[in-house]
């Protein structure tokens, strides 16, 4: 339904900034062009999207993920405590956080929903639930593949040249977005 | 730095997947079907909301908003074009593609502000899509700090992203 609202906002604000403005003679040109562009966007990201979702496959059945997952367990300790004595909860919440890092978006969630059902608590959300939540929101990934995928389709030659700004981007909005939950979890009552 | 390390990705994947006797071509070919099925799921969004980006742009919505932000964006080093991608980004994830896709292609891909969009799409999420769904799915009714915490993730994203689209090109 929120899009329903949005979708009808955005074409009431397009025709009134139009009127406003007089620029209303190229908004129905432009309602084609935008069709059209939806098409030629999605076919230019389709091979690189194909590819991806391939080699995202690959490093599961080739136990990348689990690997990581390893790799990840003390971190997972200090960030959700109850991971400690709940086995099946420091699994899922791993598989989460490495199938998230390897853009899987699609396996990840099914599995943080695991974790999140073992996090709560009644129908309130717990801290670690919160960091949980707000760790899926802040996209630590390897390969951000859908954004390459749009470069390369609009003739980037180099559409890979933009990672290391998004790791160190996506590391500080996780660890800010982590930090500030903790201090919210501190001051805010159940 | 980053030269090798996509075609390394793809060595490594398909040599560790074959050392444990799976059939790597096999899985890449299911993982590709399943990506494409995963594009057709999103083209009619992708071709609705592209058009009515279209529609702003032509409108000239997007400089009167971009405009009323410009002060709060600048303060913070955030490029005032991308205002519409700021603001679109937690809410629909296909609508934030279609945005940071007309950016790039406006502005070209290898522009400050073109780089800033992309690296915004690469580093946050659809932040209320994902704290509906895991709260849905769980029942969860009292979401305490969750939302303002995301949010802030958010906006740290964003404003690195500019910072960092700024100084590492």
């Amino acid at each position: 339904m929120v899009m329903s609202w949005i979708w009808t906002g955005l074409v009431l604000v397009s025709i009134l900034c139009a009127a406003i403005s007089g620029n209303g003679g190229v908004l129905a040109a432009a309602a084609l062009q935008g069709a059209q562009a939806g098409v030629t966007l999605a076919i230019s990201m389709a091979g690189a999207i194909c590819l991806w979702s391939g080699v995202g496959k690959l490093m599961e059945a080739g136990g990348i993920t689990d690997t990581l997952a390893g790799a990840l367990k003390p971190l997972l300790h200090r960030l959700f405590p109850s991971t400690k004595e709940d086995a099946a909860l420091s699994r899922d919440l791993s598989a989460n956080i490495c199938a998230n890092f390897l853009g899987l978006g699609n396996a990840a969630t099914p599995m943080g929903i695991q974790a999140a059902k073992r996090l709560k608590r009644g129908d309130t959300a717990t801290d670690e639930l919160c960091r949980l939540i707000v760790l899926n929101t802040a996209s630590i990934q390897l390969i951000p593949t859908n954004v390459a995928a749009v470069r390369s389709g609009l003739g980037c030659d180099t559409p890979f040249d933009i990672l290391p700004a998004v790791w160190i981007t996506s590391l500080c909005s996780a660890g800010l977005g982590v930090t500030a939950a903790w201090l919210l979890g501190k001051v805010w009552k159940r | 730095m980053t030269d090798y390390l996509v075609p390394l990705i793809l060595f490594l994947a398909a040599a560790l997947a074959l050392r444990k006797q799976e059939n790597a071509y096999g899985i890449l070919l299911q993982g590709g079907a399943e990506g494409l099925q995963l594009l057709v799921s999103i083209l009619p969004a992708l071709i609705l909301l592209l058009t009515a980006v279209y529609m702003l742009r032509a409108s000239g919505a997007m400089e009167i908003l971009s405009g009323i932000l410009a002060p709060v964006l600048t303060f913070f080093g955030i490029p005032p074009q991308t205002a519409m991608l700021v603001l679109i980004r937690p809410i629909s994830g296909s609508a934030a593609l279609a945005v940071g896709a007309e950016l790039m292609a406006q502005y070209g891909v290898d522009s400050l502000i073109g780089r800033t969009a992309a690296v915004m799409l690469g580093s946050t999420e659809t932040t209320f899509y994902t704290v509906s769904v895991y709260f849905g799915a769980a029942g969860i009714q009292k979401t305490r700090y969750t939302i303002p915490a995301a949010l802030f993730a958010d906006f740290v994203g964003f404003f690195m992203a500019s910072l960092t689209a700024r100084l590492l090109f």
